[in-house]
């Protein structure tokens, strides 16, 4: 202890020096954690590769899944002629082709093309929803009983069974006002945004509460910062890490409600393939040709995989407490 | 405690009246004719009739209130009756009158009006009765073996923190996590019913037990489905066990009891466990009506001709009552199960006061 305090020159302690090297930047040590979290570079990685998959397949891979080839119906995959001489398979259909001849390599990349941007689209509307709401009942306190009140109205919904009833019973108006895809697509977005936002809206709330009694929101309201402002520029910013951890959470339900949907018949026309949509058609001749439920299954499984451990990845490296250890 | 559960069980009420505005308002809005499929030589004026004579002639408010008053008043009464009546566990009850009214005309008791379906122009309650067993049988025995197998994987993997075990466990909640039953289902039919050929891929609900055989055949074509099912119950909850055991395996009391010398076995099974075990309580019962909804994509992969099953194909035909109350009913677990996980949070935590 006397040692130490004996070493220390306070005429050095009191000067007000430099640091030698200018602080590192926030994200920086967020990046430094996240790389650590294997599953978590695996899982972003993924999720770039299917977006990169599906946004430039069409370009690469220019044939068209629609195009009916009754000649070269039912082909095989590829790999099958490994263990099965006998199989049908062509050098320019390298994943088969279904019962009418489509392209299934062209059709995955339509699918997951839509499945990728409902998951996105619902997932944006559902954090906009729940970030609105959290903030709102998180800084005003007139309206949190209210919007509080209301998140957990929302939770108490059977949601499965409203999404089924809702989708079924608005498909025809909409689809007559935006043409069959269009609407379907308006319908399942609105609707998986609409019933998954309460979770979002909870955290972010909870952030909020925390954050406005804090120092920097005085000090901004003392200079006179309007209350959309100080929304805006100071509170914003510090709930964007939970608000980044739901959106993947987000993106996964999004995903797997839209192919469960699908699934069960009551998603998009049966002519615009989605993965959920080719896993159902598939299933009843799965015996002949199992990798026609394998390829969407396996494709809704690894994204959905690694956008969960994206999220993983994400919160341990936003948190505080965890970096650095 | 009392006064909580009370207080808990009147705000539900609201939230009921609520979610049943909701289910009502939507099926409403929603532009479903049942007469769409009678056929169209009818004359409009007739199919007027016809809606008419299904109640849809009268104003929005009128229908709703009549819908509350069937599905609360009317047919618990008619509950009540069947109980005294037919029931094994109340039959020897005196049997009871409550859903009989007297008619002045016929000068006699007569039924009341029950809720009919469109479908099968019978009581709705009545095919509901017949499903659940169905849907309890599959989706409550697979929530029990997932709860038994994710207990003991969510114990060791945080006993043993970031040991290979726990690695594997993560990753294998984690896979169980992100594929969708409706993938899950379909590759197990593919391996064990088509490939090996030990289970069958369709639930029989006819198949009646009555000797060893017959029993063996009912579990044998219980197991896919259970499996489906209880692989999303395992996943969410080992990693609930195992976050919540994390946390307390660090805390004080822990470092106590292995200081006066307790067995390890005592610290983690009685210590740690039970203390653990109050956050994972309640997340199984909140987990139960999801659960159920969920078990609607595996009855139909199975064709278990459960209540989700029943709720699809009523969707389907624009059967407005029954998915009234197929809805309903599941909201109604909804409520119940978040009361219940509240009441038993705060009677399995001596920390937790709500008075």
């Amino acid at each position: 202890m006397t040692d130490i305090s004996t070493e220390i020159d306070p005429y050095a302690a009191l000067q007000d020096k430099e640091p030698a090297k200018p602080p590192r930047n926030q994200w920086l040590d967020v990046w430094d954690q996240f790389k650590k979290h294997k599953g978590a570079v695996f899982g972003g990685g993924f999720l770039v590769f299917i977006t990169l998959a599906v946004l430039l397949g069409p370009y690469i891979w220019n044939v068209d899944p629609q195009k009916l080839d009754i000649r070269n119906k039912d082909v095989r995959p590829l790999w099958t002629a490994l263990w099965n001489s006998d199989a049908k398979t062509l050098w320019h259909r390298p994943f088969g082709t279904d019962n009418l001849g489509r392209d299934l390599l062209a059709q995955m990349i339509a699918g997951g093309r839509a499945s990728m941007a409902v998951g996105w689209t619902a997932m944006l509307l559902s954090l906009s929803i729940g970030t609105a709401v959290g903030v709102a009942a998180g800084f005003f306190k007139r309206l949190d009983g209210l919007l509080m009140r209301m998140t957990d109205l929302f939770l108490s919904l059977p949601i499965l069974p409203l999404l089924l009833v809702a989708v079924t019973l608005f498909r025809q108006p909409l689809r007559a006002n935006f043409g069959p895809e269009g609407g379907m697509f308006i319908l399942i977005v609105v609707v998986v945004g609409l019933t998954s936002w309460m979770q979002t809206a909870r955290i972010v709330r909870g952030e909020v509460l925390a954050l406005k009694e804090r120092e920097f929101i005085l000090a901004a309201r003392s200079i006179g910062t309007s209350s959309r402002a100080i929304i805006m520029r100071h509170l914003l910013p510090n709930v964007i890490s939970p608000i980044m951890v739901s959106a993947t959470l987000g993106l996964a339900v999004a995903i797997i409600t839209e192919s469960a949907l699908s699934f069960l018949g009551v998603g998009f026309p049966s002519d615009f393939p989605t993965w959920g949509k080719m896993l159902a058609d598939a299933v009843p001749r799965m015996e002949q040709f199992p990798e026609r439920v394998l390829l969407p299954g396996i494709a809704i499984s690894l994204t959905v995989l690694g956008v969960n451990y994206l999220g993983d990845g994400l919160r341990d490296a936003l948190d505080p407490r965890i970096r650095g250890r | 405690m009392l006064t909580f559960t009370i207080r808990r069980l009147i705000t539900s009420i609201p939230t009921l009246l609520f979610i049943s505005i909701v289910i009502f308002a939507l099926l409403k809005l929603a532009p479903g004719d049942p007469m769409a499929q009678v056929p169209l030589t009818v004359p409009p004026e007739v199919k007027q009739k016809m809606r008419e004579a299904l109640g849809l002639g009268a104003p929005a408010y009128v229908q709703y209130f009549k819908w509350l008053n069937q599905f609360f008043i009317v047919e618990p009464q008619f509950l009540i009756d069947w109980m005294t009546r037919d029931s094994a566990l109340f039959g020897w009850l005196p049997d009871t009158q409550f859903s009989m009214m007297y008619d002045p005309e016929l000068q006699k008791l007569v039924p009341q009006q029950r809720t009919i379906s469109y479908q099968t122009r019978s009581p709705i309650m009545d095919i509901v009765i017949q499903r659940i067993p169905q849907t309890l049988w599959v989706v409550g025995l697979a929530y029990v073996v997932g709860i038994l197998i994710a207990l003991p994987i969510g114990i060791y993997s945080a006993y043993r923190h970031y040991s290979v075990f726990d690695q594997a466990g993560t990753f294998i909640t984690m896979v169980g996590f992100s594929i969708p039953p409706f993938f899950t289902g379909p590759l197990l039919i593919v391996i064990f019913s088509v490939s090996l050929g030990w289970l069958p891929s369709i639930y029989d609900t006819t198949h009646v037990v009555e000797n060893w055989a017959s029993f063996k055949y009912q579990l044998s074509q219980m197991i896919l489905p259970v499996m489906v099912l209880a692989l999303q119950t395992t996943a969410q909850i080992s990693r609930y066990m195992r976050a919540s055991m994390l946390d307390n395996l660090n805390q004080d009391y822990v470092r106590t009891a292995r200081a006066k010398g307790l067995k390890e076995n005592t610290v983690v099974m009685v210590h740690v466990l039970r203390n653990s075990m109050i956050p994972v309580i309640t997340v199984i019962a909140l987990g139960v009506p999801s659960i159920f909804g969920g078990a609607i994509i595996t009855e139909n992969v199975f064709g278990v001709n459960g209540i989700g099953q029943l709720l699809i194909t009523a969707l389907f035909a624009n059967d407005t009552p029954m998915v009234m109350t197929i809805t309903f009913i599941f909201a109604i677990m909804i409520v119940a199960f978040n009361l219940i996980a509240d009441v038993l949070y705060g009677v399995l935590d001596p920390r937790i006061r709500y008075d």
